[in-house]
């Protein structure tokens, strides 16, 4: 039932009401809204009970494993969650005068140095809300760097098959054409083709290193010497960083700017789709771009840096300055782990991921790059199964909701047919990893016996799968009432 | 090791398996000279006892004053059982649901948020949220931008009487594409934008934004704007504060065509200026220029009604290059949050909580400006928050307010430079008559001196 | 095993184009409507627009991909098919028939290269790897 089935006209939860008397207003009556506006009436609890419940129809981490890949589903940790509370962080206001908010602007500062140094950049800016608006910043700032100096002729973005679709609708937004480019057979940018396709009109190329094929590119200092000779720049897509934090970094890699999803990398929680934080980290040249408000240190005391210290840069991305409470949380993410702890993430990430592909591997599953060491992440192709049991990808995932594993991301990248994308993340243990192999090898003998097990599924959770066709076609997207007027 | 689960002898045990010697060899694909990182300016790692007393630490040097600055954030009650729900695990650590069968308690809220926040702005449909309120009003522009269907530049109508960083935010976004923004002043005894003001600049406009209330507090006469706005055939985006909106007459009783704004006054704290969310509402058959998620309510393979993604093709993941904007990751759990807000105080707490605000501020204008040397700037009607003019340097006035733990409101000098000295002030009803007595006494004080 | 009818000719993007009297239909052949899956949206071109050869002229959605449409040779609009406007279906069901999406009127010394249906059931196959 929808919270408005549960509804009572009238029915108010009073202790939440100010009980003040209205006795004056200013407000001329034909500003005053003529229709009741569709909200629920409902008690406190009867509210508390809904949202409790529905709740409970949700997987999460905190309640499953979820492997999803290039998603990065570590355990968000409750003490955080607990210390981004204290009153003097939740109850201030962003527009509080400098001193009275040294307490934000210290742990900010430090994670902007926290940022420079595992990804071995020259200064950061932490305002882009989610990774997407950081790839938004980036481009901006290549497209104004060009700018800046006279370079008109470079309209170009280059983007691998393989990419993540925010990366070519991100450059789209700052105007740039999108031309990509192959992976070959080893999973790496085709090097060759690569040559063909860079001039005067590149812009930059935007990658990901691991891969969104889950495996390292050993060729990316050649790419980057290909593009830089070519004039263009290197944006990296941070999606993967929990692969290689602090056991490589972009910046060595020849990257001229950067971003990173805190919401993934540094575990704030996801929320069921954000909020996200989407820092942005340049090179020296890049450096003056950045988008606005930063932190900087003056002496003792902290201080934004605005338009007027910034007078290159792209300008503001949000009202104030970003996802303040994200970004509390992945500086205290860093400060609990510590340098050592940070780089543990990589080592253990990727154990996880090759264990997993190791028992995988031997129970006959098809691994997409054979050859490769897997990076945080790995994809199996099902379409050998598809084949000869007439089961996909898709049928396969649905299953393992039955067994109580959320499935891993399917049919991305768009290039491995019948493909899963499996990211167990470094805080799974073992157990979880043996458990959920032995549920992928459990559910591939269903395929064999009972494949209608695999095609109806999921069989037990609280709705069988949906008609998304008819959700297009008979567009339903707002309960409606008969609206009553005032 | 935090949060790691693994034994040395686990750690055999797959190394083993993945026929690996050490963990080193696991990277072995990464080129030797990149696998020298020096971490040594970061600190080393700390118990979370430890963390708890330098995070107490550094969120008391973050002090938290009486505070009266709206100015685009505001502070209004929110009932314990809101964040207690919105951070039970299964709200906080689920992700994006693009596996609806295991999703139905996200996708079921959004559906109900989408219900609540079109309704509020008196519009067919909404999407389930942006990252921000200055990011959705460029996503709007955007979005109408491609609904004028034309190859030419299109004019924007800007009005000054919008968030200045607003204004900012459009200019750093919209001006990424072909577009002509046109700043709109404002009438300087009123406050408002004026026909006369905006007509000589509509020749060849496509698109008008109207504030309500502006960022002076001040209501425009939004339905004559939009009336004349579609004589012309000029698109209509509102930007406006939701709280507002349960008292205030809504973009689609103005006959807008779109309705953005900032979602945080609807149950979500101050926190320093985020995470909050930008909301984005328009008439149903704009719905498919509309960027963002859609939540959509279908039925399964036995008939029982459930909720999904729907117009998914708009979107990056499908869409690519040709999306309608680059959008994935929202701003869920603060969506989450704000639907059982507005579950608890519905359709009459809401209109109480606008009407208290707007008789404190009515009060505390009255006695403002009866201190020496203030005086009251704009003659239009306001909701909740008013600009006064002081007899001295605003920011001292301010400093000198804090130290007495009092945080004033906002100075508008950086951002209005033609309104010397002036500041912007809110009221919500979490200020009693004795909070606005204090803040009179002190300012009585300071001025005298 | 899709349907590639002989009587018709083909783009290597999955068009089909029948020569009608003095003109021709265009539409998505069946390999292309059952790899995007039930439509459920089009958008179809302007009636007396100029196309190129290979030039985007419409789009299909599924509920898991959007497609681009590129018309097969250049000429200008005269009929755009409504009954799929409403009923995208149409296309699934009867992709070479009632599921026709425009009519095009080519230019003098408009260049018409297509594959025969051969060619096509060839392109189809190696793609398939």
């Amino acid at each position: 039932m929808l919270i408005f089935e549960h509804s009572k006209k009238n029915r108010v939860a009073k202790a939440q009401i100010p009980a003040t008397v209205i006795t004056k207003t200013n407000i001329p009556s034909n500003f005053l809204r003529k229709q009741k506006p569709l909200l629920p009436e409902v008690s406190e609890l009867e509210a508390v009970r809904h949202y409790t419940r529905l709740s409970q129809k949700n997987f999460s981490i905190d309640t499953h494993f979820y492997p999803l890949g290039s998603c990065t589903m570590k355990y968000n940790p409750r003490g955080i969650n607990r210390m981004s509370q204290f009153h003097g962080f939740l109850n201030h206001h962003p527009l509080s005068l400098d001193e009275n908010s040294q307490g934000f602007m210290i742990c900010a500062y430090e994670l902007q140095e926290i940022i420079k140094a595992v990804t071995g950049m020259h200064a950061v800016s932490l305002t882009p809300m989610a990774g997407a608006q950081g790839e938004l910043a980036g481009v901006a700032m290549i497209r104004a760097y060009h700018k800046s100096r006279g370079d008109h002729e470079r309209n170009e973005i280059l983007v691998p098959d393989a990419a993540h679709g925010t990366n070519p609708a991100s450059a789209v937004q700052c105007g740039f054409k999108v031309r990509e480019i192959p992976s070959n057979a080893e999973g790496n940018v085709d090097l060759e083709a690569l040559k063909k396709v860079v001039g005067p009109q590149t812009a930059g190329i935007m990658l990901t290193n691991p891969s969104t094929l889950g495996v390292f590119d050993r060729n990316i200092q050649a790419i980057a010497k290909t593009v830089h000779e070519a004039g263009g720049l290197l944006y990296y897509d941070g999606a993967n960083l929990n692969a290689i934090l602090g056991k490589a970094r972009p910046g060595d890699m020849g990257f001229d700017i950067i971003h990173l999803n805190l919401h993934k990398t540094f575990a704030t929680p996801h929320g069921g789709g954000g909020p996200g934080c989407g820092p942005v980290a340049a090179s020296a040249r890049l450096a003056p771009f950045l988008p606005i408000p930063m932190v900087t240190k003056v002496g003792d005391a902290y201080q934004w840096l605005t338009e007027k210290e910034c007078p290159q840069t792209i300008g503001r991305l949000s009202a104030f300055m970003g996802n303040a409470g994200i970004i509390l949380r992945a500086y205290m993410y860093a400060r609990l782990l510590g340098r050592e702890g940070l780089r543990r993430v990589a080592e253990y990430a990727t154990l996880n991921a090759n264990y997993l592909l190791a028992r995988l591997k031997a129970a006959g599953f098809t691994l997409a790059y054979p050859t490769r060491l897997a990076s945080h992440e790995f994809i199996i192709t099902l379409k050998p199964q598809a084949k000869t049991l007439n089961i996909t990808a898709l049928d396969v995932a649905k299953r393992l909701l039955d067994y109580g594993f959320h499935s891993p991301t399917m049919y991305f990248p768009l290039l491995v047919p019948e493909c899963l994308l499996i990211e167990p993340t470094e805080t799974e243990s073992k157990e979880t990893l043996d458990a959920f192999a032995d549920t992928l090898i459990k559910i591939l003998k269903e395929a064999e016996t009972q494949p209608e097990l695999l095609k109806n599924a999921p069989h037990t959770l609280p709705v069988r799968r949906l008609d998304e066709v008819k959700a297009v076609r008979e567009l339903d997207v707002v309960y409606q009432e008969p609206i009553e007027v005032y | 090791m935090p949060f790691i689960p693994h034994t040395e002898d686990d750690v055999k045990a797959m190394l083993a398996a993945s026929h690996a010697a050490t963990i080193e060899d696991l990277f072995a694909e990464i080129p030797k000279e990149l696998r020298e990182v020096d971490l040594s300016t970061i600190p080393s790692g700390i118990s979370e006892m430890e963390l708890s007393r330098l995070m107490h630490d550094r969120a008391k040097k973050n002090n938290s004053l009486s505070c009266f600055i709206g100015a685009g954030a505001y502070e209004h009650h929110i009932p314990g059982a809101v964040w207690d729900i919105a951070t039970r695990g299964e709200w906080m650590t689920a992700y994006t649901p693009y596996q609806p069968e295991a999703s139905q308690g996200s996708l079921q809220l959004m559906y109900e948020y989408q219900t609540m926040m079109a309704s509020l702005m008196g519009l067919e449909v909404s999407n389930a949220s942006l990252y921000d309120g200055a990011s959705a009003l460029a996503e709007a522009i955007l979005m109408a931008m491609r609904l004028c269907q034309t190859k030419n530049t299109l004019t924007i109508l800007l009005p000054q009487t919008i968030h200045p960083h607003y204004r900012a935010v459009v200019h750093a976004i919209v001006g990424q594409h072909d577009a002509n923004i046109i700043e709109i002043s404002y009438d300087k005894k009123t406050g408002r934008i004026t026909l006369q003001n905006l007509a000589p600049l509509a020749e060849n406009a496509s698109i008008l934004v109207i504030p309500q209330p502006n960022f002076f507090g001040i209501l425009e006469e939004a339905e004559e704007l939009t009336a004349w706005a579609k004589q012309k055939n000029i698109m209509v985006i509102g930007v406006v504060n939701p709280l507002a909106m349960a008292l205030l007459k809504p973009p689609g009783e103005w006959g807008a065509d779109i309705a953005c704004g900032e979602g945080q006054p609807l149950g979500i704290p101050l926190s320093c200026g985020g995470p909050y969310y930008g909301f984005l509402c328009c008439q149903e058959k704009y719905i498919r220029q509309m960027p963002g998620r859609i939540v959509g309510r279908t039925v399964d393979t036995q008939g029982k009604k459930g909720f999904v993604l729907t117009l998914q093709a708009r979107e990056q993941h499908i869409r690519r290059a040709k999306a309608t904007s680059n959008i994935c990751t929202n701003q869920g759990l603060m969506v989450t949050a704000s639907t059982i807000f507005m579950s608890i105080l519905g359709p009459q707490g809401l209109r109480k909580v606008a009407e208290t605000s707007h008789q404190g501020a009515l009060t505390l204008h009255q006695m403002l400006t009866q201190v020496p040397g203030v005086e009251s700037v704009f003659t239009a009607p306001f909701f909740h928050e008013f600009v006064i003019r002081l007899p001295q340097s605003a920011e001292s006035v301010l400093k000198k307010l804090a130290q007495k733990h009092i945080q004033g409101g906002f100075s508008l000098n950086s951002t209005y430079p033609e309104l010397r000295e002036c500041i912007s002030v809110c009221v919500t009803e979490t200020k009693t008559e004795q909070d606005m007595e204090m803040y009179v006494k002190d300012l009585r004080k300071i001025l005298s001196c | 095993m899709s349907q590639i009818p002989k009587t018709l000719r083909y783009s290597k993007t999955h068009e089909w184009v029948r020569k009608e009297d003095d003109h021709y239909t265009v539409g998505i052949t069946d390999h292309a409507q059952n790899m995007l899956g039930d439509l459920v949206y089009i958008e179809l071109p302007d009636i007396e627009s100029h196309l190129e050869s290979g030039q985007e002229c419409a789009v299909v959605e599924s509920v898991k991909a959007a497609a681009d449409i590129y018309c097969p040779l250049a000429g200008e609009v005269i009929e755009i098919n409504e009954a799929i406007i409403d009923n995208p279906q149409l296309i699934n069901e009867d992709p070479y028939g009632q599921g026709w999406l425009f009519r095009i009127k080519p230019f003098e010394n408009t260049n018409i290269e297509l594959l025969t249906a051969a060619q096509y059931t060839q392109q189809v196959a190696s793609e398939a790897h």
